[in-house]
């Protein structure tokens, strides 16, 4: 599906390797959730893809079931070196945190009790609250600026994030509503040439 | 070997669940909670939220939280188990229709869908940005943490990492 032109602009498509250690730096990285270093390893670091094409993949990796970065890594994984490519992207996200983590709550068991262990936390979990909703921001102004795309945005962070409406029912009443109005658009193009 | 039998009856529960879980692992946090320790009891109330919290401030998805749970309940075969129940299902599927997406036939279809839907998937990162700030910011030093790593982000291009630091530092020194 990729153009000539973005072909051009693609550094050398990454192996299984790069891919790992790619996706174990921002797992390694990525406090308080990792979409907004994925984002900086795909779109800036290495150019995989535009913002734009990032907030399209998001948006399957998103409305598939599982968690959408492990989704959104398996993806863009096997699209450039096939199931191995897939696997390493899981490990290096999931893998690598993993153990950094077994770590981490051996030492949160013997000195959680610390107040400055505890506030380091809380402070982290407000820088990261912060990071998120840059890493939306950033990714809102990439969207095109039409009411098909920017109602569903609104109606979702408003019921999900304020509202704090389940979020299976959420997305499930969206889906339909999306795909219609997408499909009326694109009809409507047709109609006109 | 209840353990075997525990280990099984949390395989079959996430295998499930891993097909339901529509918008990530923080989606599922309710219904784990339902299922470990309201229906079985195998996770205390307290250990339920603390190991939670631990997850969430350590690097890495959302989804180790579940590793944890695993690790209280049985163990290392009990983290494997419920790392591979949540994430397998789930895991083949995006690989599925990642591999089928390049299909000319397919391709169209899955062009659409992903413009279609790419709005609200935004709109989901904010959602969990807006219940991320609400859960943290319950002081004014960590509103201004929020406020702070946004314009440092948006404005000032930090890395996101020089802003986690600073999270830490000011935390440790004022929050603690």
């Amino acid at each position: 599906m990729r153009t000539k032109l973005n072909d051009s602009l693609l550094p050398t498509p990454p192996g299984a390797w790069t891919l790992f250690s790619e996706f174990a730096r921002v797992g390694l990285s990525g406090f308080g959730g990792v979409l907004p270093f994925i984002r900086q390893a795909v779109v800036e670091r290495n150019r995989w893809l535009d913002d734009r094409e990032f907030a399209e993949l998001l948006g399957i990796a998103q409305v598939l079931p599982g968690p959408n970065v492990v989704n959104l890594s398996l993806m863009l994984g096997y699209r450039h070196a096939g199931a191995l490519g897939a696997f390493s992207a899981f490990i290096g996200l999931v893998g690598m945190p993993l153990l950094l983590l077994l770590g981490l709550a051996a030492l949160y068991y013997r000195f959680g009790e610390v107040p400055g262990v505890r506030g380091a936390l809380q402070g982290m979990l407000a820088v990261s609250a912060g990071l998120v909703l840059a890493t939306g921001i950033k990714l809102a102004a990439s969207l095109p600026r039409r009411a098909r795309t920017l109602v569903p945005m609104v109606l979702a962070a408003a019921a999900v994030g304020l509202l704090r409406w389940p979020l299976v029912p959420v997305v499930a009443a969206l889906i339909p509503v999306c795909l219609a109005l997408e499909w009326q658009a694109g009809r409507l193009d047709r109609k006109d040439r | 070997m209840a353990d075997l039998a525990i280990l099984t009856q949390i395989l079959v529960q996430y295998f499930v669940l891993s097909l339901l879980s529509i918008g990530g692992a923080n989606a599922t946090l309710s219904e784990l909670h339902r299922f470990l320790v309201i229906e079985h009891g195998w996770i205390s109330e307290a250990r339920f939220v603390e190991l939670y919290a631990l997850s969430q401030a350590a690097p890495g998805p959302n989804v180790l939280f579940v590793a944890l749970f695993g690790l209280q309940i049985a163990g290392l075969a009990g983290l494997v188990v419920s790392l591979v129940g949540i994430c397998a299902p789930s895991s083949l599927l995006a690989i599925a229709v990642e591999k089928v997406s390049s299909h000319p036939r397919v391709a169209p279809a899955i062009t659409v869908l992903k413009r279609a839907l790419a709005g609200m998937a935004v709109g989901l990162v904010l959602a969990t940005g807006i219940v991320l700030a609400r859960t943290a910011d319950t002081r004014l030093i960590t509103v201004a943490l929020t406020a702070g790593a946004l314009v440092a982000i948006l404005r000032w291009r930090w890395h996101p990492l020089s802003a986690i630091a600073v999270g830490a530092g000011v935390g440790a020194i004022w929050l603690g």
